[in-house]
């Protein structure tokens, strides 16, 4: 097969694209954690996201969090048309600083849990799931 | 869609002072994301419950805020301790503004 410069032109262009979507679909998620933590640094302990490793539907992914000592958790999934998945805020009667629900996928990609600690610091855990069907009925 | 939504609890009837107990809340909801299309290619407009709260004889367990990417039919586990014998108060916030509520009574023994 003969590659014209048109053609070699295109397939550049098509490699570029590939290589910026993914970071404009993880800009949202970026200005979603900028408007949580208020760009403060995150610490890599202290929550724990627990998902699947692959899950068969995307409609239905059970996932959990638990943070000790957070006053509020947000989970993102970042590669959605729309990042944001939840956001728990505890009271003070909150038992375990845990929950856990069912959430939409669309495709493969990391789910982000970010918490907000009583002392005002943040932690973030991420977890990758592979989704075999996405779940947002495209 | 206000329609058919059936919120379900399952809550311990009694509990020790000051115990944590395991809370588990289900609510029939269709949950439309706003990202589905119908069969003339026009989006179906997002229906979503966007926030769920469970209060304790006024006192707040936890607050949620959701978004579409939360499954149909909206599941949630979590845990709230029992100071006194009182009511656990279970709520949803539909889009629509309908509001859907169910209370469980804790008693201490």
């Amino acid at each position: 097969m003969d590659f014209t410069r048109r053609d070699t032109l295109a397939l550049g262009m098509g490699a570029v694209a590939l290589t910026v979507l993914p970071f404009r679909a993880n800009a949202a998620a970026d200005d979603a954690i900028a408007a949580f933590t208020g760009g403060a640094a995150m610490a890599d302990t202290g929550v724990t996201l627990t998902a699947p490793e692959i899950a068969e539907n995307g409609n239905t992914v059970p996932i959990a969090v638990e943070a000790e000592g957070a006053v509020a958790i947000m989970v993102l999934a970042a590669g959605n048309p729309t990042p944001g998945v939840a956001t728990f805020t505890f009271g003070e009667l909150a038992g375990a600083h845990s929950a856990s629900t069912r959430i939409r996928l669309a495709g493969t990609q990391d789910v982000i849990a970010i918490a907000q600690m009583a002392d005002g610091s943040f932690a973030k855990a991420s977890s990758n799931v592979k989704v075999t069907i996405g779940g947002c009925g495209g | 869609m206000a329609e058919g939504v059936k919120p379900r609890v399952k809550a311990p009837s009694k509990a020790a002072a000051g115990e944590a107990v395991v809370l588990k809340t289900l609510i029939s909801h269709q949950m439309e994301s706003g990202q589905r299309k119908n069969a003339d290619g026009t989006p179906i407009p997002r229906s979503i419950i966007n926030r769920f709260t469970c209060e304790f004889n006024g006192k707040s367990v936890i607050d949620i805020k959701m978004e579409p990417a939360i499954s149909t039919n909206p599941y949630f586990e979590f845990e709230a301790v029992i100071p006194e014998a009182g009511d656990l108060k279970f709520t949803w916030y539909d889009d629509d503004g309908s509001v859907y509520e169910d209370v469980k009574s804790v008693a201490i023994g």
